[in-house]
């Protein structure tokens, strides 16, 4: 395949939001009321769309006659590049919705800096979607300042979520020899370059909630862009790969 | 606050461009400002009904009482002049 670095890089990204927005979808119909249950399904739309695009880009490049759906169904667990934040289960509302915010204000970034990538496509699509991602940002926002800022419980709900986060967030700022390899073409993001302002702004969100910042201590040294993940992941796509591996190309 | 704990009641009020009405388009339960804000966001544009959002707590709206239907609304019934049908509509003349 001419440009399997542009290829990874691609599902790299769309992975990430493919598995987070799969993760939302799970989580439909369960939020505590009728609104926060469209307004998170939404984002997880929004997300899935912007894998969509990223996907059929990566289908493109592949050139042989793969479609999106194939990537998303047909892959095996280790060919996905799924940051392990992503694939983390809702435990509840907490964790779903801190979940969210650590991952938005990621998004944020990168996609923000993408948006001024050398590659057409990738710019493209960025610059479509960081719109929707500044929405999503701002959401987990204010709910974690209203969940630490609640009551009691709200409080310690919202702070246990972080603390038990908080390890996978390393990864965020993991150089994938991919993108070391495009940056250089200036295609692509170097993760490491996020970081300063991810814990800046992070770290603003959390004070004003009146939550503590959980110390940083790393879960692992193998990551979900080299294709290592985490135990819930096999799960997750046990289930959604269900019914085309046990009915290939079935339709409607 | 309501007895089933959803928040308040929100009234949402949409304006399709600069300029238009805002038209009443249903109501939502949130907890503040912001959070009815976003939940009018999610709920009522998402596919392009609006620029504008208007929010009004449904405890804040005076509404007129059933039982003040007879003498508030039924005497002008009777008055079709009270309508300008009896003009000619200059012509490109709109929103009438």
């Amino acid at each position: 395949m001419k440009n399997i670095n542009l290829y990874q890089y691609c599902l790299q990204l769309a992975d990430t939001s493919f598995i987070l927005s799969h993760r939302i979808a799970e989580y439909c119909s369960k939020a505590p009321h009728l609104e926060e249950d469209l307004a998170i399904t939404n984002v997880g739309l929004d997300l899935l769309g912007q894998a969509e695009s990223l996907l059929k880009y990566a289908a493109e490049i592949k050139n042989d006659g793969t479609t999106e759906d194939d990537l998303v169904f047909k892959r095996k667990e280790n060919d996905f590049k799924s940051i392990h934040l992503s694939e983390i289960p809702n435990f509840d509302f907490a964790f779903i919705l801190a979940r969210q915010f650590l991952m938005d204000v990621y998004n944020e970034l990168l996609f923000t800096k993408l948006s001024e990538s050398k590659d057409d496509t990738i710019n493209g699509i960025s610059k479509k979607s960081i719109k929707e991602i500044r929405y999503h940002f701002q959401r987990s926002k204010d709910w974690m300042i209203r969940l630490g800022q609640g009551t009691e419980e709200s409080n310690q709900r919202i702070q246990h979520a972080l603390n038990e986060l908080w390890m996978y967030t390393n990864e965020l700022f993991y150089d994938s020899d991919v993108e070391t390899e495009l940056e250089k073409e200036g295609i692509s993001v170097l993760s490491s370059s996020l970081e300063n302002d991810w814990r800046k702004k992070t770290n603003q969100v959390i004070i004003e909630a009146g939550l503590v910042v959980p110390e940083n201590q790393p879960h692992s040294m193998q990551y979900g862009k080299d294709g290592v993940h985490t135990e819930y992941l096999g799960y997750l796509l046990a289930e959604m790969q269900h019914l085309p591996l046990m009915y290939p190309d079935a339709k409607w | 606050m309501s007895e089933d704990n959803q928040g308040i009641l929100w009234e949402v009020f949409l304006q399709t461009k600069a300029g238009r009405p805002f038209k009443h388009v249903g109501s939502l339960h949130a907890y503040d400002k912001k959070m009815a804000m976003t939940a009018a966001r999610d709920l009522f544009t998402r596919r392009g009904e609006g620029k504008g959002i208007w929010l009004v707590k449904a405890e804040d709206i005076v509404s007129s009482q059933l039982e003040d239907d007879e003498a508030f609304f039924d005497p002008s019934d009777d008055k079709v002049y009270r309508h300008p049908t009896f003009y000619t509509m200059p012509e490109g003349v709109k929103h009438i």
